[in-house]
């Protein structure tokens, strides 16, 4: 492969898989709903 | 005043998680595998990924949370969604409905071919020329576009099949059928392409595959078509802005980060569809070298490339061959039906919302009504014409259309934005400001806009893939046309006491306090 071809595959892997891997960090530092709520029962 | 039943309470999912991997279920589909590396391909490779991710960054996330925001805060499948926010948006909802079921429709089809061609993987079973394999003997297409009732009873008997358990999975409800399908799926889904991708890699040619997948093309930059296929992909790739993202929101409990829960399912998105390019280009340089012919003629996206270059490249693999296969058409398959989930709940959803029915019921209703069209259009000689221009225009005029609609009157006649981001700050992690208005209410109307213009040109002055004029007319223009016209008409169907703008309140009517907010 040419050399700019790696950078560009390096780039498109860091910043998505990378921006992937920040948006779950961040997600998983905010708590998750309370379970406070009634779920809804199927209605048949 | 009638005395009416206690208030509804909406199905949920049980955790954000659920919610995430049902959204990036939908989000991922077959347009992920066969459309994102031809488009990065075409137009400009490596130096593609600029405008892909400023288009992911200005146009994708914003108007995914602009679903989620709808969604979330009306709590409602899209006319009811609509309908609560503005009488004279409900219009907006129905169309957008109307879309799903188009889509629906067709899209099933595609993946009971996916489904039997995992099969004939195992034998190579399309023989020694996939094209003629594909058109020939396994859909014997007719020779011109027209309808006819001429059916291709393996694939009608599979196409049931994926009908079956659409609305088996649906009918099991949000957590039990919906969330639990992705729950399987997308991880199974990973895996099966990452280890495709690994195999792919140790391919002879593999290498000049991805050199000219990756390889940037600078001044493909300068060129404003390739901003535009950018924009494009993201916004396709991302299933925003046709109902799913606001029903699936719907289902979210009142405190969900959104936005956080958004940027996963985006990045997800993206993520997988470059591990897909990775896979695709990757099996192409393989062909390349194997056959001696360049990148760019083996190069291709769509059915071409799933039905006829894969197969091509199948044959040429050896024993390695049959486990690609499988793979990649086991893939097609998951991708595929973890969106028609999506699709098809939207018009559940609408239907449960309008007329109070239960969850099984409507899921039979809806699902019978699309099973029946699908099984009687699309297995034919005839269906993959039928399938050609639905798909056609239904993306481009419709969802682009509906998407602008969405924009243009949320933004400037509602003027609901201001409300929209004060609910979703109110729980979320990354908050929405003016730059979120910006692009929701100007840069993305615009672009798409630009898309709508250019696409309606291009077909009314050339027409779509030589098909007759009327063929075109009716199954194009006709179509898109139909579905505002319904949309107009069933916006005028007044609400059911029993329908759920009636029996089930928005987060905000139960009167929250700040306190449960905080």
């Amino acid at each position: 492969m040419s050399g700019d071809a790696i950078i560009m595959m390096l780039v498109a892997t860091c910043t998505i898989w990378g921006g992937l891997v920040l948006a779950v960090i961040n997600l998983m530092r905010t708590r998750e709903a309370v379970d406070g709520e009634p779920l809804a029962e199927h209605e048949l | 005043m009638s005395s009416t039943p206690a208030p509804r309470t909406r199905e949920a999912f049980q955790s954000r998680y659920a919610f995430i991997l049902a959204a990036i279920g939908s989000a991922v589909g077959l347009g992920n595998i066969w459309r994102f590396p031809y488009v990065a391909y075409d137009n400009g490779g490596g130096a593609f990924m600029i405008p892909y991710l400023v288009a992911l960054l200005t146009a994708g996330i914003p108007v995914l949370f602009l679903d989620y925001a709808i969604g979330h805060r009306f709590q409602g499948s899209p006319p009811l969604a609509y309908r609560r926010m503005a009488r004279a948006a409900e219009p907006i909802g129905w169309w957008q409905m109307g879309i799903c079921f188009v889509i629906g429709v067709y899209y099933a089809v595609i993946i009971a071919w996916a489904g039997m061609y995992t099969v004939l993987s195992f034998t190579k079973g399309w023989g020694k020329d996939p094209k003629a394999y594909l058109f020939g003997d396994f859909l014997k297409l007719a020779d011109k576009p027209g309808v006819e009732f001429s059916f291709v009873w393996p694939i009608f008997g599979v196409l049931a099949l994926v009908w079956l358990v659409t609305i088996a999975a649906l009918a099991a409800g949000v957590q039990n059928g919906i969330a639990k399908v992705s729950i399987v799926f997308i991880p199974l889904l990973v895996v099966s392409f990452l280890v495709l991708v690994v195999i792919a890699m140790t391919l002879p040619g593999a290498s000049t595959g991805l050199d000219a997948l990756f390889k940037p093309d600078w001044s493909a930059l300068t060129h404003p078509g390739v901003w535009v296929a950018a924009y494009g992909q993201i916004f396709f790739s991302l299933s925003v802005a046709f109902g799913i993202m606001i029903t699936y929101a719907s289902y979210l409990k009142r405190k969900t980060d959104l936005t956080g829960s958004g940027l996963v399912v985006a990045f997800a998105n993206s993520g997988f569809e470059l591990l897909a390019a990775f896979g695709v280009f990757a099996v192409l340089g393989f062909m390349s070298q194997a056959s001696g012919t360049p990148i760019s003629k083996v190069a291709g996206d769509g059915i071409g490339l799933a039905f006829v270059a894969f197969p091509a490249i199948i044959n040429e693999a050896g024993a390695l061959g049959i486990v690609i296969g499988v793979l990649f058409f086991a893939s097609l398959v998951m991708a595929g039906f973890t969106s028609l989930v999506s699709i098809v709940e939207v018009v559940v959803s609408t239907v449960r919302d309008k007329t109070g029915w239960g969850r099984v019921p409507a899921t039979l209703a809806v699902g019978g009504a699309m099973a029946v069209i699908s099984l009687l259009l699309f297995p034919t000689t005839t269906g993959l014409y039928l399938l050609d221009t639905s798909d056609a225009f239904v993306n481009n005029l419709g969802i682009v259309g509906a998407a602008i609609a969405s924009m243009v009157v949320v933004t400037f006649a509602l003027r609901k934005l201001p409300e929209l981001a004060r609910h979703v700050n109110s729980v979320s992690s990354f908050t929405l400001g003016p730059l979120w208005y910006f692009v929701v209410g100007g840069l993305t109307p615009a672009v798409l806009m630009y898309l709508l213009i250019n696409d309606v040109i291009d077909k009314a002055k050339n027409g779509y893939e030589g098909y007759p004029g009327w063929f075109n007319g009716v199954f194009g223009w006709g179509m898109s046309a139909a579905l505002i016209v319904i949309a107009l008409l069933m916006s005028l169907l007044p609400w059911h006491d029993r329908s759920s703008l009636h029996q089930q309140a928005t987060y905000e009517d139960q009167h929250v306090t700040e306190e449960e907010l905080a």
